[in-house]
């Protein structure tokens, strides 16, 4: 399973975490530094794999934005790099072209994107306009 | 799509987020969000009611403050109530709100709870969704108990609306796994199942998902999903892209719930059924003939899909390990990826490879990639791929290529990374000794180990070394010799100078005859290394030189004069200096004879499991951990235990002997093992059965995991005892492994003693069982004993502050952690004899921690070899109902329960 997600720019700040296990507060910062530590020390040309204690990090980065989720080993790696590509154009389609100040100031709607994608650690819808439903719904709602 | 407008209309919090992105410092960012709690404090508590809108904006705020690393402890009631608002945006954010920040023994749940019973209630498929995310996010007990009866009813009734019934699956999944004795499968289970027939893809991905982890748990229960599943599969992967539109990623089909339905499939077997068999088999083809064709698209996305699935497939190829045709293809296709340009597939294709070497079908075809796995070694630029080739290189390794391995592995260490480079050692000993034809090849190779790594080369290597030396008469001479060129290097290591110390000192004699390496050229050699050395080196060293004393009396005289040097006789440390002073004495007062018989060769060591290996397994155990969702671990699993019985066939012969002898005749009396003997609970020596006939006793002492045993056979009667044999059985989570064999004769009034090595794995609830034979007067004997090796013999005390344990009794708050038994005294209640009881149980006694000093309190820690469960425990006696209270916290369920169950007999 899924254990959390988390988006991170390259200076280390913590844009969106999402954790599908609980894990206390002092431990998300210690956590969430070491992972994007992880990914930053590695080059294109590593692998987006990494082991990190008992589970394993599978990361893609996007310009300056990376987006890191940590999976037990039972998950198949390649199709979580994927997930994230997936999640990415969802993100692009909502907000055509995302941006790191679109994760930020539209934190609530990132959410339920990803709610949508993703719950309790497990995959449960990767067609994006369906994903993207209830988000359309409240829009018309506030439009109308 | 429009365009959404930044902030989205919430100005403030659009305000307030640029304010701290423009914060400088660390502090200013700080005192920013210090000024907007303030705010948001004042504003919630106010007289001024907030509408919903205000209420969305400060709970986004908080949200935000959260993210970056605060902890907010108010806003939660402000939340809860946006959950009972109309609009959807409100009460969204409330949900999201809680998912995130409430964890599940909050206070609040039952307010919580109100609100999601209405919104399930409400029959608005969003409102649903909203409250089933939230079910699912926070999954407490409380809410478990609310709901778990609703949850399968929506998830299978007919007219949910499909996105509502992907939610359900995966709240009912959470539910099992947080509540599971609350979600009672039985009567759903077939219709749960029927949902992989679904026509919505999504809810099939999401219920596939439930039944996985339902299956893991209980197989039986969801066999039939197996039928579903392979023809789900085969729909997907024989149709055209276009029949699954809405579900295609750049020209895969469905590649998510492809990969989740073979995840599915390999919680069972090969399928029986010859046909179901054939349409599996014609899936698995399918997909990789896939691979092969043309890609649809350039994009990698595409690829990557596509080979998500391949992966999954080889996975279930491997796990069934009964197509040896599939296991081929399997090879080969990650034999082309292993020279793939994208480093993911590289490193995939390593590790899937690894698991693939184990299979008797495809482990020739494994061994055909030799090659470019030693260039992957060579040639990879990170560190990650090259510790997979590593890895794979030792799973592929057999008789026929080791050599090529092993050499390759010596030469990858010269620049190996440091964080690998002990694992490295410890593959390369263990390979060398395992496919060690000629054993000059096997001191060569931890020569150059302890060259090359020396840092990195544990004690169990070298002492290992040394075993397998001593053990064989025709490698001696080699070693020493090899030994002695090898410190002739100007530098050498530290743990050279341990080994060449020991052998020489064993085997110095038998290249004694070369004038090049006489005995006084030895002497000298070890004594130059020795001021370069530690302690422990040094006394090894000083052992050394007593030895040469008997091997060479001509050196004698040189020898007692370092001897008696003040560096040695007068040295600061007690131990060296003790060692000169008992030595030097030795040789003065003990003549030729005396010396002789003291200072012998050491005797052979007893064969048993390499402690490198034990090392390895170890090292692997903590850097992945168990975990219940793992369902590749079964077939890693195998892949250790295969290694594991070939390394130990020699240990293992003994019992098996013991046992055959014990089948050949089974007439006789036979006494049944009795049931847990809780006399021995707090207790670790005493008769543990006696029959007219025969006393046994024992003698136990444990450290950490580890437990020896002493038992005693009395022979009570004034007649021999003839062919006596002993054996024990034990669990596979509990080893035993008997020292030496008794002898088959047993004089009457004798007394024979026979030692016994115990290591605990797991926790564990079976005593072992000592089964004896013997024959008395012409009849045949057969006894039975339960051992009383218990869980809490393992136990180490933990001193603590009461602060500390305070805390950690917190932390262990879990329902399942916690055992609690109230129960009757058996015996007079003294305080003392309780204590004493509870110091024998292993734990260590906390005074002054609970305010009631008639209470007891007490730590420890149960070591296992694969994980240690920290145990804290509480006794609290009440002497006018004369009943104790007893309550124990461990971080692991079963442990709990068994002390708990084997204390409170006790009392």
């Amino acid at each position: 399973m899924i254990k959390f997600v988390l988006m991170v720019n390259q200076q280390g700040q913590t844009r969106l975490s999402r954790y599908y296990e609980p894990v206390e507060l002092s431990r998300r910062a210690a956590l969430e530094a070491a992972a994007v530590r992880c990914c930053l020390s590695r080059n294109k040309d590593q692998c987006s794999f990494v082991e990190y204690k008992d589970f394993r990090l599978v990361y893609r980065q996007y310009a300056a934005l990376y987006v890191v989720m940590g999976v037990t080993h039972s998950e198949n790696e390649l199709s979580i790099y994927e997930l994230i590509q997936n999640f990415v154009e969802v993100l692009d389609k909502y907000f055509s072209r995302v941006s790191e100040l679109d994760i930020m100031f539209n934190l609530d709607s990132v959410h339920v994107i990803l709610d949508e994608m993703i719950q309790n650690g497990h995959i449960v819808e990767t067609n994006k306009s369906r994903v993207l439903a209830p988000l359309t719904a409240i829009n018309k709602m506030v439009d109308g | 799509m429009p365009a959404v407008s930044k902030g989205d209309g919430m100005r403030g919090l659009a305000v307030f987020i640029s304010d701290i992105r423009n914060c400088k410092s660390k502090e200013a960012e700080v005192k920013r969000i210090n000024k907007e709690l303030a705010n948001i404090r004042s504003k919630f508590k106010g007289d001024k009611a907030l509408d919903g809108y205000s209420k969305k904006k400060y709970v986004c705020k908080l949200l935000f403050i959260f993210l970056l690393g605060h902890d907010i402890d108010f806003g939660h009631m402000e939340a809860v109530n946006l959950l009972s608002s109309n609009k959807y945006t409100e009460k969204q954010i409330g949900y999201l709100f809680i998912s995130v920040l409430v964890n599940s023994n909050s206070d609040l749940i039952r307010l919580i709870n109100n609100a999601i019973r209405n919104d399930l209630a409400s029959r608005n498929p969003t409102f649903m969704n909203l409250a089933l995310h939230c079910i699912a996010n926070v999954g407490s007990r409380e809410m478990a108990e609310a709901f778990v009866s609703d949850i399968p009813r929506i998830l299978v009734a007919g007219e949910t609306m499909d996105s509502v019934k992907q939610s359900a699956a995966l709240c009912l999944l959470r539910l099992n796994r947080t509540s599971p004795d609350l979600v009672p499968m039985g009567e759903w289970t077939a219709r749960v199942v029927h949902l992989l027939n679904d026509q919505h893809l999504g809810v099939v991905t999401a219920a596939t998902s439930l039944i996985t982890t339902l299956a893991q748990k209980s197989p039986e229960d969801f066999k039939t999903s197996v039928v579903l599943a392979v023809a789900r599969l085969s729909r997907i992967v024989t149709s055209a892209a276009i029949d699954l539109q809405d579900y295609t990623y750049y020209f895969v089909a469905a590649p998510w719930l492809s990969v989740k339905l073979l995840r599915l499939l390999q919680c069972y077997p090969p399928p029986e059924d010859a046909a179901l068999r054939s349409r599996l088999t014609e899936c698995l083809e399918t997909i990789l003939n896939k691979v092969q064709e043309p890609p649809k698209s350039k994009k990698v996305q595409h690829s990557n899909a596509k080979n998500a699935v391949l992966f999954e497939a080889i996975a279930l190829i491997i796990h069934h390990d009964s197509e040896p045709n599939l296991l081929v293809r399997a090879c080969n296709q990650l034999g082309q990826f292993l020279q793939h340009r994208e480093t993911n597939l590289r490193y995939l294709a390593l590790e899937s490879m690894c698991l693939l070497a184990s299979s008797e079908f495809s482990h020739e075809a494994v061994k055909t990639h030799i090659e470019t796995v030693i260039n992957a070694l060579k040639t990879e630029r990170d560190v990650s791929v090259r510790q997979r080739a590593v890895d794979l290189l030792y799973a592929m390794c057999d008789r026929s290529n080791s050599k090529q391995i092993v050499a390759e592995m010596l030469s990858y260490l010269e620049t190996a990374d440091y964080s690998i480079r002990e694992e490295i050692v410890l593959k390369v000993a263990i390979l060398a000794e395992k496919y060690a034809v000629d054993y000059t090849w096997y001191v060569d190779t931890i020569l150059n180990l302890i060259r090359i790594a020396g840092d990195y080369v544990s004690e169990e290597v070298w002492y290992r070394v040394i075993q397998i030396v001593i053990n064989r008469d025709d490698v001696q001479g080699y070693a020493a010799k090899t030994v002695f060129e090898a410190l002739q290097a100007p530098a050498c290591h530290e743990n050279l100078v341990k080994v060449g110390g020991y052998i020489l000192g064993e085997f110095g004699n038998l290249i004694a005859g070369d004038p090049r390496s006489s005995p006084l050229v030895q002497f000298n050699l070890l004594h130059s290394k020795f001021h370069l050395c530690s302690v422990p080196t040094r006394a090894l060293l000083l052992s050394a030189y007593i030895k040469f004393i008997n091997l060479f009396p001509e050196v004698k005289g040189t020898i007692q004069d370092v001897l008696r040097s003040d560096s040695q006789l007068r040295n600061a440390d007690v131990e060296l200096q003790q060692r000169a002073v008992e030595y030097l004495r030795l040789s003065c007062i003990a003549s030729t004879d005396i010396l002789a018989t003291v200072l012998e060769e050491m005797p052979p060591f007893p064969e048993r499991e390499s402690s490198i290996l034990a090392k390895l397994k170890k090292k692997k155990g903590s850097s992945k951990l168990p975990d219940l969702d793992d369902v590749r671990r079964s077939v890693n699993g195998s892949t250790d235990h295969a290694e594991n019985t070939e390394a130990t066939e020699t240990s293992v012969s003994n019992t098996v002997l013991a046992f055959s002898l014990y089948r050949t005749e089974p007439t006789g009396i036979i006494t049944l093992p009795c049931d847990d003997d809780f006399r021995f609970v707090c207790k670790n020596n005493g008769v543990i059965y006696e029959n007219q006939l025969l006393q046994i006793g024992l003698k136990s002492e444990y450290r950490q995991n580890l437990g020896r045993m002493y038992v005693f056979y009395g022979n009570k009667t004034s007649t021999q005892f003839l062919s006596f044999s002993s054996a024990v059985t034990s669990s596979d989570i509990l080893k035993t492994h008997i020292l030496q064999t008794v002898d088959p004769m047993i004089e009457g009034g004798a007394q024979v003693q026979q030692i016994l090595n115990i290591e605990c794995l797991s926790d564990f609830s079976d005593a072992p069982v000592l089964s004896i034979q013997f024959r008395y007067g012409g009849t045949l004997q057969n006894i039975a004993v339960k051992l009383p090796v218990m869980l809490n013999k393992f136990f180490q005390p933990t001193e603590m502050t009461s602060q500390d344990f305070f805390q950690r009794w917190k932390q262990l708050g879990a329902p399942r952690q916690e055992v609690q038994k109230i129960f009757k005294a058996q015996h007079q209640m003294d305080s003392d004899v309780a204590k004493a009881k509870l110091l024998g149980f292993g734990v260590a006694l906390l005074d002054g921690v609970d305010p009631n000093p008639a209470n007891f309190v007490g730590a420890g820690i149960v070591h296992s070899k694969t994980t240690q469960v920290g145990c804290l425990l509480r006794l609290e006696p009440n002497t006018q109902a004369q009943m104790y209270r007893l309550t124990l916290r461990t971080s692991k369920d079963s442990v709990s329960q068994r002390l708990c169950e084997l204390l409170s007999d006790q009392f």
